[in-house]
């Protein structure tokens, strides 16, 4: 196969475009180049695109005997990762970008480019499996390493993308094998830290990232009954489960301490109220898509076993789960936890899984304790 | 296939062997004993060539690591001279499509040294208005400290009027200087005719090793220093001399003013052959630059520069140099990432236009073959480059976030 190996400069794609290589394919390594100011050098873990990180993604090319290449999508980037995370914070969501990326950028603008210019498949360093069955359709699972498994951040592939998608590191026992391999094949990368955080915000300060760039404008604090308790200086600033710096000026009637329910930007309002209403017990996601075909309850609309995840490096949780039409005829993937849980909040991808396999993804649209209802608050 | 050589042109064997016999030699020509007197010999030997193939007198060369160098000593040079006998002189009146060396020379002089740059307007074949020139020299010569236009383009190949920018700002006694880097070697070039006061030239253009090239500077002309040290090249450039660079340098140079005619006319040819095998083999494409059928000196011999309609330049050399020929986009790179060029946004395209460029450039070693072998991999390269940039717009793969909520 011709392969496109996506190269960030770091350990894990070097290892997998390695890995593309022994296997037999035609590889050619290419560094997305995403920030419109590539002139800086990395600090730490933080930072992406810098010069550095594309001259390490060009010596591993180098070492591994492969074409290299830097591809411009910068612009793509600013507008389908970096102004969706604006667009979805300035309406009281918490979006996750990698996510984002993944889905628009590197299986979407990449693979297309990648496609047109006659390439079979995009190579990357993601932790996940894609498995392929009798008749050629395609699955996602988790990688053998549940401590690094990537799916999550995968889940949003569709089967189209999945059949273009290819990742080596899927069965490697944990990431200090990948180490180990990279410095065997002489890979300079083999001890550069692992990247963190958000890449387009450089010192790691989201939230005075997002100040800078969202109007903040004063409005009401209300409790779940919809009383005012309090006045904010911008909705945008606060997050879902938040305690601290509320500044309510009274006490709540039962004396206890109040958490933010939810964000209401449109009315520019934050909900507080108890923590026992933070338990949620039913999400409504949107933008619904599934890892290769969906599962057979899914067209029939009926409730079906899984595990849900809601972010990266949370834990999976039992629920049932259906779609159901809303009142305008659009799709929407129903989940009702076994248990209820905290720290959900609008916007978060949640991820099902049966087993190790991925069925899907929706994004969280609303999450809440079914011992309230939110209409309360008008 | 090798279809870059304004990158780069590979070392020609004259200039390999003095280079290869002087490396095993050693000596520095600064000594005064009979090492050193040796060495300098070999330098003075090579001053003297090189000076007879760009039309100027041997102390009029400074040796500089290449040319690069060269331009920033110029400008530099020329500006702090001139400022520091008359501070109003400030203006620089320069061309947009210079060379990054002289371009971000200028723009350093604004940021750092209080220098106001002029950028005088360019047709849509990249040459500089005369008219603005003596407009804007004109308005108050008293405060122009230089002016700076290339003698020939790196990317697009059009050739500039120097004789009439240097008739222009004469009578004003403003001194001029000329990145000559594409043009020495392709094109008759005289540095006493042109009445330049600096012109820079590159060895690796021409068949020489990388890291040589020489500032050429007037006799009268003053010039500060930028780099200071043992004094040597008339105490404007001081630093160890590279006997072997220079004496290999001397030998492409003579080598390539020897043949010039000859073979200016022989890649003359066979660039018109490369322009109707690439517009019959992709009729979409847009010939940039100044054309030159008849050889009349408005564009360097060995430049063909295209705009592909709807791709992306860096798809289409990709797709070349997949199918094993080696081309250009033309502009230069910042870790990698390509840019619309400012030569072809100055010529008046658009940024769209402008990503689609590709520059074909001959040389020493190009043959028929090389054409051929391009005008057979263009097509198909040329139809997926499209379908690539297509990609880079409008998306086809449908996912979560292109639903319609």
């Amino acid at each position: 196969m011709k392969v496109l190996a996506a190269m960030s400069g770091g350990v894990d794609s070097a290892v997998a475009a390695a890995r593309a290589v022994e296997a037999g394919h035609d590889v050619v390594g290419v560094h997305l180049a995403l920030s419109r100011m590539p002139g800086t050098l990395r600090t730490g873990s933080r930072g992406c695109c810098t010069i550095e990180d594309s001259r390490d993604a060009w010596r591993a090319c180098d070492i591994l005997g492969i074409p290299y290449y830097v591809w411009d999508f910068s612009e793509r980037f600013k507008e389908d990762v970096v102004d969706d995370f604006i667009a979805e914070y300035a309406a009281g969501r918490t979006p996750n970008p990698c996510m984002r990326c993944n889905e628009r950028i590197k299986f979407a603008a990449l693979l297309e480019k990648a496609l047109a210019l006659g390439f079979d498949a995009v190579c990357t360093g993601h932790y996940a499996k894609v498995i392929e069955d009798e008749h050629g359709n395609r699955e996602l699972h988790r990688a053998a390493d549940w401590a690094k498994d990537q799916s999550y951040v995968l889940g949003v592939l569709t089967h189209e993308q999945l059949k273009h998608s290819m990742f080596p590191l899927a069965d490697t026992p944990s990431k200090a094998e990948v180490r180990a391999e990279a410095a065997r094949r002489g890979l300079s990368v083999a001890n550069k830290p692992d990247s963190h955080d958000i890449c387009f915000i450089s010192d790691g300060d989201t939230r005075g990232w997002l100040a800078e760039k969202i109007e903040m404008e004063p409005g009401q604090i209300v409790d779940q009954t919809g009383s005012v308790v309090g006045e904010h200086e911008g909705a945008n600033a606060f997050t879902v489960g938040q305690r601290r710096g509320l500044k309510l000026g009274r006490p709540a009637a039962d004396g206890k301490p109040r958490f933010v329910l939810e964000i209401r930007p449109k009315e520019n309002k934050v909900v507080v109220g108890p923590e026992a209403l933070l338990a949620v017990d039913q999400m409504r996601g949107i933008k619904v898509s599934w890892a290769g075909l969906p599962i057979a309850e899914v067209a029939a609309q009926a409730e079906f076993d899984c595990m849900v995840q809601v972010r990266a490096h949370g834990d999976p949780v039992p629920a049932r789960a259906r779609m159901e039409a809303d009142d305008d005829g659009r799709q929407q993937l129903v989940v009702t936890l076994v248990d209820p849980m905290r720290g959900v909040a609008p916007g978060q991808t949640m991820v099902l899984y049966q087993g190790t396999r991925v069925l899907g993804q929706a994004t969280i649209d609303s999450a809440r304790s079914l011992s309230w209802d939110p209409a309360q608050v008008s | 296939m090798y279809l870059d050589h304004a990158a780069t042109t590979p070392i020609s064997a004259q200039a390999l062997a003095a280079l290869t016999h002087e490396l095993s030699r050693s000596g520095n020509p600064s000594s005064l004993h009979g090492s050193g007197r040796r060495a300098r010999r070999v330098v003075e030997d090579a001053r003297e060539s090189i000076a007879a193939a760009a039309g100027a007198h041997p102390s009029e060369v400074i040796f500089t690591s290449g040319g690069t160098e060269a331009d920033n000593l110029a400008v530099k040079g020329l500006y702090w001279a001139r400022r520091d006998e008359d501070p109003q002189r400030r203006r620089i009146l320069c061309s947009p499509v210079e060379h990054h060396a002289v371009l971000d020379t200028v723009e350093w002089l604004e940021r750092h040294e209080g220098a106001e740059a002029v950028w005088l307007p360019v047709d849509e074949f990249g040459v500089v208005s005369l008219d603005a020139l003596r407009r804007e020299i004109e308005a108050d010569p008293d405060a122009v400290a230089l002016v700076t236009v290339m003698w020939a383009n790196n990317e697009v190949g059009t050739v500039q009027p120097v004789a009439e920018i240097v008739a222009a700002a004469k009578p004003h006694g403003i001194p001029v200087h000329s990145d000559a880097v594409q043009a020495f070697g392709q094109l008759p070039v005289s540095f006493a005719e042109s009445g330049l006061d600096t012109m820079a030239i590159s060895g690796h253009k021409i068949g020489g090793p990388v890291g040589i090239g020489a500032l050429l500077v007037g006799r009268a002309v003053k010039l500060t220093p930028v780099q200071h040290g043992g004094g040597q090249e008339r105490d404007i450039r001081s630093g160890t001399l590279d006997t072997p660079a220079i004496a290999a340098f001397a030998a492409a140079a003579e080598e390539v003013t020897g043949g010039l005619a000859e073979e200016a006319a022989r890649l003359g040819t066979l660039r018109e052959k490369l322009i109707a095998g690439v517009v019959g083999a992709v009729p979409e494409a847009v010939l940039r630059g100044a054309p030159d059928p008849q050889f009349e000196g408005k564009r360097l011999p060995g430049n063909a520069h295209f705009t592909f309609p709807g791709c992306e330049g860096d798809s289409l050399l990709f797709l070349l140099d997949l199918a094993g020929v080696e081309s250009s986009t033309g502009s230069a790179c910042t870790a990698g990432v390509p840019r619309p060029s400012h030569v072809l946004l100055a010529m008046g395209l658009g940024e769209e236009e402008a990503r689609g460029a590709q520059r074909f450039t001959l040389g020493h070693t190009s043959t028929d073959a090389d054409v051929d072998a391009l005008v057979a991999a263009l097509p198909e390269a040329y139809a997926r480059a499209r379908k690539a940039g297509m990609a880079g717009h409008i998306s086809s793969i449908q996912t979560a976030g292109t639903q319609p909520w």
